[in-house]
Protein backbone atom coordinates (compact mmCIF):
# COMPACT_ATOMS: atom_id res chain seq x y z
CA UNK A 1 0.00 0.00 0.00
CA UNK A 2 1.33 3.44 -0.77
CA UNK A 3 0.00 6.93 -0.13
CA UNK A 4 -0.45 9.82 -2.57
CA UNK A 5 -0.14 13.53 -1.76
CA UNK A 6 -3.91 13.87 -1.23
CA UNK A 7 -3.83 11.06 1.35
CA UNK A 8 -0.95 12.72 3.18
CA UNK A 9 -2.97 15.93 3.36
CA UNK A 10 -6.06 14.07 4.57
CA UNK A 11 -4.05 12.30 7.28
CA UNK A 12 -2.41 15.59 8.31
CA UNK A 13 -5.90 17.07 8.68
CA UNK A 14 -6.94 14.10 10.89
CA UNK A 15 -3.77 14.66 12.96
CA UNK A 16 -4.45 18.41 13.11
CA UNK A 17 -1.09 19.36 11.64
CA UNK A 18 -1.06 22.16 9.05
CA UNK A 19 0.88 21.03 5.99
CA UNK A 20 2.00 22.91 2.88
CA UNK A 21 1.93 21.32 -0.59
CA UNK A 22 5.72 21.10 -0.69
CA UNK A 23 5.89 19.50 2.73
CA UNK A 24 3.13 17.03 1.86
CA UNK A 25 5.12 16.04 -1.22
CA UNK A 26 8.28 15.46 0.84
CA UNK A 27 6.36 13.56 3.53
CA UNK A 28 4.76 11.37 0.86
CA UNK A 29 8.17 10.00 -0.12
CA UNK A 30 9.25 9.40 3.46
CA UNK A 31 5.97 7.83 4.55
CA UNK A 32 6.01 5.52 1.54
CA UNK A 33 9.54 4.44 2.34
CA UNK A 34 8.42 3.50 5.87
CA UNK A 35 5.20 1.82 4.67
CA UNK A 36 7.11 -0.15 2.04
CA UNK A 37 9.53 -1.35 4.69
CA UNK A 38 6.77 -2.50 7.09
CA UNK A 39 5.15 -4.44 4.21
CA UNK A 40 7.45 -7.36 5.11
CA UNK A 41 5.06 -8.15 7.97
CA UNK A 42 2.86 -9.60 5.23
CA UNK A 43 5.16 -12.68 5.21
CA UNK A 44 4.26 -13.59 8.79
CA UNK A 45 1.55 -16.18 9.29
CA UNK A 46 -0.65 -14.84 12.08
CA UNK A 47 -3.52 -17.31 11.57
CA UNK A 48 -5.08 -17.98 14.98
CA UNK A 49 -2.69 -15.63 16.83
CA UNK A 50 -4.26 -13.31 19.40
CA UNK A 51 -3.18 -9.67 19.20
CA UNK A 52 -1.19 -8.51 22.21
CA UNK A 53 -3.16 -6.38 24.63
CA UNK A 54 -0.81 -6.35 27.64
CA UNK A 55 2.89 -7.09 27.53
CA UNK A 56 3.07 -8.20 31.18
CA UNK A 57 0.51 -10.77 32.16
CA UNK A 58 -1.21 -9.14 35.14
CA UNK A 59 -4.80 -8.35 35.99
CA UNK A 60 -5.84 -4.74 35.47
CA UNK A 61 -5.61 -2.81 38.72
CA UNK A 62 -8.82 -1.33 40.03
CA UNK A 63 -9.41 1.29 42.64
CA UNK A 64 -12.37 2.40 44.71
CA UNK A 65 -14.67 4.60 42.61
CA UNK A 66 -14.34 7.71 44.70
CA UNK A 67 -12.81 11.17 44.64
CA UNK A 68 -9.06 10.73 45.19
CA UNK A 69 -7.87 14.30 44.72
CA UNK A 70 -8.99 17.66 43.42
CA UNK A 71 -9.21 21.28 44.44
CA UNK A 72 -6.18 22.19 42.33
CA UNK A 73 -7.65 24.39 39.61
CA UNK A 74 -4.82 26.90 40.05
CA UNK A 75 -2.26 24.18 39.29
CA UNK A 76 -4.21 22.93 36.31
CA UNK A 77 -4.49 26.25 34.49
CA UNK A 78 -1.06 27.49 35.58
CA UNK A 79 0.62 26.51 32.28
CA UNK A 80 -2.21 27.50 29.95
CA UNK A 81 -1.26 29.94 27.17
CA UNK A 82 -4.56 31.76 27.91
CA UNK A 83 -6.89 31.31 30.86
CA UNK A 84 -9.37 33.32 32.86
CA UNK A 85 -10.91 32.51 36.23
CA UNK A 86 -9.95 28.80 36.06
CA UNK A 87 -11.18 28.45 32.46
CA UNK A 88 -8.98 27.68 29.44
CA UNK A 89 -9.51 30.31 26.77
CA UNK A 90 -9.84 29.20 23.11
CA UNK A 91 -11.02 30.89 19.91
CA UNK A 92 -14.80 31.08 19.65
CA UNK A 93 -16.23 27.62 18.86
CA UNK A 94 -20.02 28.21 18.87
CA UNK A 95 -21.64 31.13 17.03
CA UNK B 1 43.11 13.86 46.09
CA UNK B 2 41.33 12.26 43.14
CA UNK B 3 38.73 14.28 41.30
CA UNK B 4 35.39 13.75 43.08
CA UNK B 5 33.65 13.43 39.71
CA UNK B 6 35.70 10.29 38.99
CA UNK B 7 34.09 8.42 41.88
CA UNK B 8 31.42 5.85 41.19
CA UNK B 9 28.17 6.15 43.15
CA UNK B 10 29.27 3.25 45.35
CA UNK B 11 32.58 5.01 46.09
CA UNK B 12 30.94 8.40 46.64
CA UNK B 13 28.45 6.90 49.11
CA UNK B 14 31.36 5.41 51.06
CA UNK B 15 33.28 8.71 50.97
CA UNK B 16 30.25 10.66 52.20
CA UNK B 17 29.62 8.15 54.99
CA UNK B 18 33.29 8.37 56.06
CA UNK B 19 33.09 12.21 55.92
CA UNK B 20 36.02 12.35 53.46
CA UNK B 21 34.09 15.14 51.72
CA UNK B 22 30.65 16.70 52.02
CA UNK B 23 27.64 16.37 49.72
CA UNK B 24 28.12 20.05 48.88
CA UNK B 25 31.77 19.40 47.88
CA UNK B 26 30.58 16.62 45.59
CA UNK B 27 27.80 18.69 44.02
CA UNK B 28 30.11 21.69 43.54
CA UNK B 29 32.64 19.45 41.79
CA UNK B 30 29.93 18.34 39.35
CA UNK B 31 28.60 21.87 38.83
CA UNK B 32 32.12 23.04 37.94
CA UNK B 33 32.59 20.11 35.55
CA UNK B 34 29.22 20.84 33.91
CA UNK B 35 30.18 24.44 33.31
CA UNK B 36 33.33 23.37 31.47
CA UNK B 37 31.46 20.81 29.38
CA UNK B 38 28.79 23.02 27.80
CA UNK B 39 30.27 22.23 24.37
CA UNK B 40 28.67 18.78 24.73
CA UNK B 41 25.16 20.30 24.98
CA UNK B 42 24.24 17.47 27.37
CA UNK B 43 22.19 19.62 29.75
CA UNK B 44 19.30 21.65 28.34
CA UNK B 45 18.73 23.23 31.75
CA UNK B 46 21.19 23.45 34.64
CA UNK B 47 19.72 23.86 38.13
CA UNK B 48 22.78 24.81 40.24
CA UNK B 49 20.87 26.64 42.98
CA UNK B 50 18.49 23.76 43.52
CA UNK B 51 21.43 21.33 43.42
CA UNK B 52 23.32 23.22 46.12
CA UNK B 53 20.22 23.53 48.31
CA UNK B 54 19.56 19.78 47.97
CA UNK B 55 23.23 18.99 48.73
CA UNK B 56 23.13 21.13 51.88
CA UNK B 57 20.00 19.28 53.00
CA UNK B 58 21.85 16.01 52.32
CA UNK B 59 24.75 17.16 54.51
CA UNK B 60 22.23 17.84 57.28
CA UNK B 61 20.79 14.33 57.01
CA UNK B 62 24.28 12.78 56.82
CA UNK B 63 25.22 14.62 60.02
CA UNK B 64 22.09 13.53 61.87
CA UNK B 65 22.39 9.91 60.76
CA UNK B 66 19.27 10.01 58.57
CA UNK B 67 21.03 9.44 55.23
CA UNK B 68 18.99 7.85 52.44
CA UNK B 69 20.19 5.20 49.99
CA UNK B 70 21.37 7.85 47.50
CA UNK B 71 22.16 10.62 49.95
CA UNK B 72 24.10 13.43 48.29
CA UNK B 73 24.52 11.74 44.88
CA UNK B 74 24.26 14.29 42.02
CA UNK B 75 22.12 13.07 39.11
CA UNK B 76 21.06 14.36 35.72
CA UNK B 77 17.40 13.96 34.77
CA UNK B 78 16.23 13.31 31.22
CA UNK B 79 13.96 16.14 30.11
CA UNK B 80 11.12 13.63 29.69
CA UNK B 81 10.63 13.42 33.48
CA UNK B 82 8.30 16.02 34.97
CA UNK B 83 10.09 17.89 37.75
CA UNK B 84 8.06 20.16 39.99
CA UNK B 85 8.88 23.83 39.45
CA UNK B 86 11.58 23.00 36.87
CA UNK B 87 10.99 23.40 33.12
CA UNK B 88 10.19 20.11 31.38
CA UNK B 89 9.84 20.06 27.59
CA UNK B 90 10.70 16.56 26.28
CA UNK B 91 13.09 18.67 24.16
CA UNK B 92 10.14 19.80 22.03
CA UNK B 93 9.21 23.33 20.97
CA UNK B 94 5.56 22.49 21.67
CA UNK B 95 6.22 22.29 25.42
CA UNK B 96 7.93 25.69 25.50
CA UNK B 97 8.01 27.05 29.02
CA UNK B 98 6.09 24.15 30.58
CA UNK B 99 6.76 24.07 34.33
CA UNK B 100 5.06 21.07 35.95
CA UNK B 101 3.24 21.49 39.25
CA UNK B 102 3.97 17.87 40.10
CA UNK B 103 6.92 15.47 40.29
CA UNK B 104 7.22 12.17 38.40
CA UNK B 105 7.10 9.12 40.66
CA UNK B 106 10.59 7.97 39.66
CA UNK B 107 12.26 11.32 40.42
CA UNK B 108 10.21 11.67 43.63
CA UNK B 109 11.63 8.26 44.68
CA UNK B 110 15.17 9.49 43.95
CA UNK B 111 14.76 12.71 45.97
CA UNK B 112 13.17 10.76 48.83
CA UNK B 113 16.37 8.66 48.93
CA UNK B 114 18.52 11.81 49.12
CA UNK B 115 19.69 12.27 45.50
CA UNK B 116 20.58 15.75 44.21
CA UNK B 117 19.31 17.16 40.88
CA UNK B 118 21.96 18.81 38.67
CA UNK B 119 19.60 19.69 35.82
CA UNK B 120 17.61 18.42 32.84
CA UNK B 121 19.27 16.40 30.10
CA UNK B 122 19.05 16.63 26.34
CA UNK B 123 17.20 13.93 24.37
CA UNK B 124 15.51 13.40 21.04
CA UNK B 125 12.21 15.29 20.78
CA UNK B 126 9.60 13.21 22.65
CA UNK B 127 12.29 10.48 22.74
CA UNK B 128 11.79 9.89 19.00
CA UNK B 129 15.23 9.27 17.57
CA UNK B 130 18.42 7.25 17.88
CA UNK B 131 21.01 10.04 17.72
CA UNK B 132 19.74 12.96 19.86
CA UNK B 133 19.61 14.99 16.63
CA UNK B 134 15.84 15.62 16.73
CA UNK B 135 16.08 17.70 19.95
CA UNK B 136 14.67 21.23 19.73
CA UNK B 137 17.77 22.31 21.68
CA UNK B 138 20.16 20.95 19.06
CA UNK B 139 22.23 17.77 19.01
CA UNK B 140 24.15 16.52 22.01
CA UNK B 141 27.80 15.66 21.31
CA UNK B 142 29.38 12.34 22.24
CA UNK B 143 32.35 12.80 24.63
CA UNK B 144 34.09 10.08 22.60
CA UNK B 145 35.89 10.90 19.34
CA UNK B 146 37.60 8.66 16.82
CA UNK B 147 41.38 8.43 17.17
CA UNK B 148 43.10 11.41 15.48
CA UNK B 149 39.77 12.82 14.34
CA UNK B 150 37.91 15.85 15.76
CA UNK B 151 34.63 15.12 13.94
CA UNK B 152 31.74 15.37 16.43
CA UNK B 153 29.87 12.10 16.90
CA UNK B 154 26.33 11.42 18.13
CA UNK B 155 25.92 9.94 21.63
CA UNK B 156 23.01 7.81 20.39
CA UNK B 157 19.43 8.39 21.41
CA UNK B 158 17.00 9.11 22.51
CA UNK B 159 18.69 9.38 25.95
CA UNK B 160 21.80 10.96 24.38
CA UNK B 161 22.19 13.69 27.00
CA UNK B 162 21.93 11.13 29.81
CA UNK B 163 24.60 8.88 28.28
CA UNK B 164 26.93 11.76 27.33
CA UNK B 165 26.69 13.36 30.80
CA UNK B 166 27.52 10.07 32.54
CA UNK B 167 30.41 9.25 30.18
CA UNK B 168 31.84 12.80 30.49
CA UNK B 169 31.69 12.62 34.32
CA UNK B 170 29.38 15.64 34.55
CA UNK B 171 26.71 13.60 36.37
CA UNK B 172 27.28 10.66 38.72
CA UNK B 173 24.49 8.88 36.86
CA UNK B 174 21.30 9.80 35.02
CA UNK B 175 17.71 8.81 34.52
CA UNK B 176 16.68 7.77 31.03
CA UNK B 177 13.76 6.13 29.23
CA UNK B 178 13.66 3.33 26.68
CA UNK B 179 10.88 2.73 24.14
CA UNK B 180 12.86 0.89 21.44
CA UNK B 181 16.45 1.06 22.67
CA UNK B 182 16.73 4.63 23.98
CA UNK B 183 18.67 3.62 27.11
CA UNK B 184 20.77 0.72 25.79
CA UNK B 185 21.84 2.15 22.41
CA UNK B 186 23.23 5.48 23.80
CA UNK B 187 24.86 3.57 26.69
CA UNK B 188 26.62 1.33 24.14
CA UNK B 189 27.75 4.32 22.06
CA UNK B 190 29.24 6.16 25.08
CA UNK B 191 30.85 3.32 27.07
CA UNK B 192 28.27 3.47 29.87
CA UNK B 193 25.91 0.94 31.46
CA UNK B 194 22.22 1.27 30.59
CA UNK B 195 19.38 -0.86 31.89
CA UNK B 196 15.83 -1.01 30.57
CA UNK B 197 13.78 -2.70 33.28
CA UNK B 198 10.87 -5.08 32.78
CA UNK B 199 7.73 -3.24 31.67
CA UNK B 200 5.92 -2.25 34.87
CA UNK B 201 8.99 -2.22 37.15
CA UNK B 202 9.30 1.60 37.21
CA UNK B 203 6.27 3.86 37.31
CA UNK B 204 5.53 5.80 34.13
CA UNK B 205 3.56 8.42 36.08
CA UNK B 206 4.81 11.93 35.37
CA UNK B 207 7.02 10.87 32.44
CA UNK B 208 6.07 12.43 29.10
CA UNK B 209 4.44 9.56 27.18
CA UNK B 210 5.70 8.39 23.78
CA UNK B 211 4.35 4.84 23.28
CA UNK B 212 2.69 3.74 26.49
CA UNK B 213 2.88 -0.04 25.99
CA UNK B 214 6.65 0.17 25.34
CA UNK B 215 7.99 3.07 27.47
CA UNK B 216 10.07 2.19 30.54
CA UNK B 217 12.24 4.34 32.80
CA UNK B 218 15.72 3.13 33.73
CA UNK B 219 19.21 4.23 34.77
CA UNK B 220 22.37 5.05 32.83
CA UNK B 221 25.47 4.76 35.04
CA UNK B 222 29.21 4.23 34.80
CA UNK B 223 29.24 0.79 36.37
CA UNK B 224 26.89 -2.15 36.70
CA UNK B 225 26.89 -1.72 40.47
CA UNK B 226 25.87 1.94 40.16
CA UNK B 227 23.03 0.98 37.82
CA UNK B 228 21.90 -1.61 40.40
CA UNK B 229 21.98 1.00 43.19
CA UNK B 230 20.02 3.48 41.10
CA UNK B 231 17.35 1.02 39.95
CA UNK B 232 16.78 0.06 43.59
CA UNK B 233 15.60 3.63 44.18
CA UNK B 234 13.84 4.29 40.85
CA UNK B 235 11.70 1.13 40.93
CA UNK B 236 8.55 1.03 43.03
CA UNK B 237 4.95 -0.10 43.10
CA UNK B 238 2.85 2.94 42.19
CA UNK B 239 -0.93 3.13 42.48
CA UNK B 240 -0.84 6.11 40.09
CA UNK B 241 0.31 3.88 37.19
CA UNK B 242 -2.09 1.01 36.48
CA UNK B 243 0.67 -0.86 34.63
CA UNK B 244 3.04 -0.66 37.61
CA UNK B 245 3.48 -4.27 38.71
CA UNK B 246 2.68 -5.25 42.29
CA UNK B 247 5.95 -6.85 43.24
CA UNK B 248 8.47 -5.89 45.91
CA UNK B 249 11.73 -4.30 44.74
CA UNK B 250 14.60 -6.71 45.49
CA UNK B 251 18.09 -5.79 46.71
CA UNK B 252 19.75 -5.61 43.28
CA UNK B 253 23.23 -5.05 44.69
CA UNK B 254 22.99 -8.28 46.68
CA UNK B 255 21.64 -10.16 43.63
CA UNK B 256 24.50 -8.76 41.55
CA UNK B 257 27.09 -10.18 43.94
CA UNK B 258 26.00 -13.80 43.36
CA UNK B 259 27.84 -16.22 41.07
CA UNK B 260 26.84 -16.85 37.46
CA UNK B 261 28.03 -20.46 37.70
CA UNK B 262 25.53 -22.79 36.04
CA UNK B 263 23.46 -20.03 34.44
CA UNK B 264 22.32 -20.85 30.91
CA UNK B 265 22.99 -18.12 28.33
CA UNK B 266 21.21 -18.28 24.99
CA UNK B 267 22.84 -17.08 21.76
CA UNK B 268 20.10 -16.33 19.20
CA UNK B 269 21.03 -17.32 15.64
CA UNK B 270 18.81 -14.58 14.19
CA UNK B 271 20.95 -11.78 15.64
CA UNK B 272 23.75 -12.54 13.17
CA UNK B 273 23.17 -9.99 10.41
CA UNK B 274 24.29 -10.58 6.82
CA UNK B 275 26.42 -7.45 6.78
CA UNK B 276 27.50 -7.48 10.41
CA UNK B 277 30.90 -5.80 10.92
CA UNK B 278 33.61 -8.29 11.87
CA UNK B 279 34.42 -6.35 15.06
CA UNK B 280 30.83 -6.67 16.31
CA UNK B 281 30.95 -10.43 15.70
CA UNK B 282 34.35 -10.61 17.46
CA UNK B 283 32.97 -8.66 20.43
CA UNK B 284 30.03 -11.03 20.71
CA UNK B 285 32.37 -14.05 20.64
CA UNK B 286 34.47 -12.48 23.39
CA UNK B 287 31.34 -11.99 25.50
CA UNK B 288 30.42 -15.66 25.13
CA UNK B 289 33.94 -16.68 26.17
CA UNK B 290 33.92 -14.38 29.24
CA UNK B 291 30.62 -15.77 30.49
CA UNK B 292 31.72 -19.35 29.79
CA UNK B 293 34.96 -18.74 31.72
CA UNK B 294 32.88 -17.52 34.67
CA UNK B 295 31.01 -20.83 34.69
CA UNK B 296 27.92 -20.04 32.61
CA UNK B 297 26.69 -22.50 30.01
CA UNK B 298 26.40 -21.09 26.47
CA UNK B 299 23.61 -22.57 24.31
CA UNK B 300 22.37 -21.81 20.81
CA UNK B 301 18.76 -20.71 20.61
CA UNK B 302 16.35 -19.50 17.95
CA UNK B 303 14.08 -16.44 18.09
CA UNK B 304 12.51 -16.84 14.64
CA UNK B 305 10.43 -13.65 14.57
CA UNK B 306 13.32 -11.30 15.42
CA UNK B 307 13.49 -9.67 11.99
CA UNK B 308 9.85 -8.60 12.19
CA UNK B 309 10.24 -6.77 15.50
CA UNK B 310 11.49 -3.50 14.03
CA UNK B 311 8.82 -3.12 11.31
CA UNK B 312 6.10 -4.09 13.83
CA UNK B 313 7.53 -1.53 16.25
CA UNK B 314 7.26 1.18 13.57
CA UNK B 315 3.53 0.53 13.45
CA UNK B 316 2.83 0.12 17.18
CA UNK B 317 5.02 2.99 18.46
CA UNK B 318 3.82 5.68 16.01
CA UNK B 319 0.20 4.57 16.52
CA UNK B 320 0.47 5.01 20.28
CA UNK B 321 2.46 8.24 19.81
CA UNK B 322 -0.19 9.77 17.54
CA UNK B 323 -2.73 9.14 20.27
CA UNK B 324 -0.51 10.31 23.18
CA UNK B 325 0.56 13.48 21.37
CA UNK B 326 -3.03 14.51 20.62
CA UNK B 327 -2.95 16.36 23.95
CA UNK B 328 -0.58 19.04 22.59
CA UNK B 329 -3.08 21.42 21.09
CA UNK B 330 -2.09 24.86 22.39
CA UNK B 331 -4.88 24.95 24.97
CA UNK B 332 -3.62 23.59 28.28
CA UNK B 333 0.15 24.05 28.18
CA UNK B 334 3.10 24.97 26.02
CA UNK B 335 3.13 26.69 22.67
CA UNK B 336 0.10 28.32 21.05
CA UNK B 337 0.09 29.76 17.53
CA UNK B 338 -3.02 31.90 16.93
CA UNK B 339 -5.41 30.85 14.14
CA UNK B 340 -8.62 31.96 12.44
CA UNK B 341 -10.67 29.43 14.38
CA UNK B 342 -9.99 26.66 16.87
CA UNK B 343 -9.05 24.03 14.26
CA UNK B 344 -6.71 26.47 12.53
CA UNK B 345 -5.13 27.23 15.91
CA UNK B 346 -4.62 23.49 16.61
CA UNK B 347 -3.12 22.88 13.16
CA UNK B 348 -0.77 25.85 13.22
CA UNK B 349 0.35 25.13 16.78
CA UNK B 350 1.14 21.49 16.02
CA UNK B 351 2.86 22.32 12.71
CA UNK B 352 5.12 24.86 14.44
CA UNK B 353 5.59 22.92 17.66
CA UNK B 354 6.45 19.44 16.40
CA UNK B 355 9.74 18.77 14.60
CA UNK B 356 10.07 16.74 11.39
CA UNK B 357 10.56 13.30 12.95
CA UNK B 358 7.66 13.77 15.38
CA UNK B 359 5.37 14.91 12.55
CA UNK B 360 6.43 11.92 10.47
CA UNK B 361 5.58 9.51 13.28
CA UNK B 362 2.29 11.20 14.15
CA UNK B 363 1.28 10.98 10.47
CA UNK B 364 2.30 7.31 10.19
CA UNK B 365 0.42 6.57 13.42
CA UNK B 366 -2.67 8.43 12.30
CA UNK B 367 -2.60 6.63 8.96
CA UNK B 368 -2.25 3.10 10.37
CA UNK B 369 -5.07 3.72 12.84
CA UNK B 370 -7.38 5.36 10.28
CA UNK B 371 -10.57 3.72 9.03
CA UNK B 372 -9.91 0.78 6.71
CA UNK B 373 -6.24 0.33 7.64
CA UNK B 374 -6.45 -0.65 11.30
CA UNK B 375 -6.63 -4.43 10.67
CA UNK B 376 -3.93 -4.44 7.99
CA UNK B 377 -1.42 -2.54 10.09
CA UNK B 378 -2.05 -2.13 13.82
CA UNK B 379 -3.88 -5.41 14.48
CA UNK B 380 -1.37 -7.31 12.38
CA UNK B 381 1.56 -5.70 14.24
CA UNK B 382 0.04 -6.59 17.61
CA UNK B 383 -0.30 -10.22 16.47
CA UNK B 384 3.34 -10.24 15.36
CA UNK B 385 4.18 -8.85 18.79
CA UNK B 386 2.51 -11.87 20.40
CA UNK B 387 4.76 -14.12 18.28
CA UNK B 388 7.90 -12.16 19.24
CA UNK B 389 7.08 -12.54 22.93
CA UNK B 390 6.31 -16.24 22.42
CA UNK B 391 9.80 -16.79 20.90
CA UNK B 392 11.34 -15.55 24.16
CA UNK B 393 8.94 -17.58 26.31
CA UNK B 394 9.92 -20.77 24.49
CA UNK B 395 13.62 -20.04 25.11
CA UNK B 396 13.06 -19.26 28.79
CA UNK B 397 10.83 -22.33 29.24
CA UNK B 398 13.72 -24.43 27.90
CA UNK B 399 15.84 -23.23 30.82
CA UNK B 400 17.64 -20.23 29.34
CA UNK B 401 18.31 -17.63 32.06
CA UNK B 402 19.43 -14.75 29.85
CA UNK B 403 20.30 -14.01 26.23
CA UNK B 404 23.52 -12.40 24.97
CA UNK B 405 23.54 -10.21 21.83
CA UNK B 406 25.41 -7.19 20.47
CA UNK B 407 23.82 -3.91 21.66
CA UNK B 408 24.18 -1.97 18.41
CA UNK B 409 25.15 -2.76 14.80
CA UNK B 410 28.04 -0.23 14.94
CA UNK B 411 29.90 2.29 17.12
CA UNK B 412 28.88 5.97 17.28
CA UNK B 413 28.43 7.72 13.92
CA UNK B 414 28.95 11.35 12.92
CA UNK B 415 26.47 14.14 13.62
CA UNK B 416 24.55 14.69 10.38
CA UNK B 417 25.75 11.41 8.88
CA UNK B 418 22.40 9.61 9.00
CA UNK B 419 19.95 12.45 9.57
CA UNK B 420 18.17 13.84 6.55
CA UNK B 421 18.41 10.62 4.58
CA UNK B 422 15.99 7.71 4.46
CA UNK B 423 14.32 7.56 7.94
CA UNK B 424 14.52 3.74 7.85
CA UNK B 425 18.36 3.96 7.88
CA UNK B 426 18.20 5.60 11.30
CA UNK B 427 15.55 3.17 12.56
CA UNK B 428 17.92 0.22 11.89
CA UNK B 429 20.09 1.38 14.82
CA UNK B 430 17.60 -0.25 17.16
CA UNK B 431 17.63 -3.63 15.43
CA UNK B 432 19.09 -5.49 18.45
CA UNK B 433 17.25 -3.60 21.19
CA UNK B 434 13.67 -3.25 19.98
CA UNK B 435 12.60 -6.88 20.45
CA UNK B 436 13.06 -6.41 24.21
CA UNK B 437 10.50 -3.58 24.33
CA UNK B 438 8.08 -5.52 22.13
CA UNK B 439 8.23 -8.40 24.63
CA UNK B 440 8.31 -6.20 27.78
CA UNK B 441 11.57 -7.81 28.98
CA UNK B 442 14.53 -6.30 30.85
CA UNK B 443 17.74 -5.61 28.92
CA UNK B 444 21.13 -4.19 29.85
CA UNK B 445 23.96 -2.78 27.75
CA UNK B 446 27.46 -3.10 29.19
CA UNK B 447 30.70 -1.59 27.80
CA UNK B 448 32.63 -4.51 26.32
CA UNK B 449 35.41 -3.18 24.13
CA UNK B 450 36.35 -0.75 21.37
CA UNK B 451 36.18 -0.62 17.60
CA UNK B 452 39.25 -0.04 15.41
CA UNK B 453 38.95 3.75 15.75
CA UNK B 454 38.88 3.57 19.55
CA UNK B 455 35.14 4.05 20.07
CA UNK B 456 33.33 2.08 22.77
CA UNK B 457 31.07 -0.87 21.93
CA UNK B 458 28.51 -2.63 24.12
CA UNK B 459 27.00 -6.05 24.55
CA UNK B 460 23.36 -6.57 25.48
CA UNK B 461 21.94 -9.09 27.91
CA UNK B 462 18.21 -9.82 27.83
CA UNK B 463 16.57 -11.30 30.93
CA UNK B 464 13.43 -13.10 31.98
CA UNK B 465 10.60 -10.86 33.20
CA UNK B 466 11.82 -9.23 36.45
CA UNK B 467 15.25 -10.84 35.95
CA UNK B 468 17.09 -7.50 36.46
CA UNK B 469 19.20 -9.09 39.23
CA UNK B 470 20.42 -11.76 36.76
CA UNK B 471 21.38 -9.04 34.29
CA UNK B 472 23.40 -7.13 36.87
CA UNK B 473 25.17 -10.36 37.89
CA UNK B 474 26.04 -11.31 34.30
CA UNK B 475 26.76 -7.70 33.33
CA UNK B 476 29.30 -7.48 36.15
CA UNK B 477 31.22 -10.44 34.69
CA UNK B 478 31.42 -8.75 31.28
CA UNK B 479 32.33 -5.39 32.82
CA UNK B 480 35.21 -6.90 34.79
CA UNK B 481 36.50 -8.96 31.87
CA UNK B 482 36.38 -5.89 29.59
CA UNK B 483 38.37 -3.80 32.05
CA UNK B 484 35.79 -1.61 33.80
CA UNK B 485 34.30 1.78 32.97
CA UNK B 486 36.06 3.36 29.96
CA UNK B 487 36.79 7.10 30.24
CA UNK B 488 37.02 9.46 27.25
CA UNK B 489 39.76 12.12 27.02
CA UNK B 490 38.27 15.38 28.31
CA UNK B 491 38.88 17.43 25.10
CA UNK B 492 36.03 19.79 26.06
CA UNK B 493 37.60 21.10 29.29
Amino acid sequence: MSVDTETVKRVARLARIAITDDHAEKMKGELNSILEWVEQLGEVDVEGVEPMTAVVDVAMKKRHDGVADGGMADDIVANAPASDDHFFLVPKVVE
Amino acid sequence: MTDLTDLTIAEALDGLAAKDFSALDLTDAYLAAMEKARALNAFVLETPEQARAMAKASDGRLASGEAGKLEGIPLGIKDLYCTEGVRTTACSHILDGFVPHYESTVTANLWADGAVMLGKLNCDEFAMGSSNETSYYGPCVNPWRRKNDDAPLVPGGSSGGSAAAVAARIAAAATATDTGGSIRQPAALTGTVGLKPTYGRCSRWGIVAFASSLDQAGPIARTVEDAAILLGSMASVDPKDTTSVDRPVPDYRAEMAQSVKGMKIGIPAEYTLDDMPAEIQALWDKGKAWLADAGAEIVDISLPHTRYALPAYYIVAPAEASSNLARYDGVRYGLRVPGDDITDMYEKTRAAGFGEEVQRRVLIGTYVLSAGYYDAYYLKAQKVRTLIKRDFEIAFDAGVDAILTPATPSAAFGIGEKAGGDPVEMYLNDIFTVTVNMAGLPGISVPSGFDASGLPLGLQLIGRPFGEGDLFRLGKVIEEAAGGSPKPDAWWR
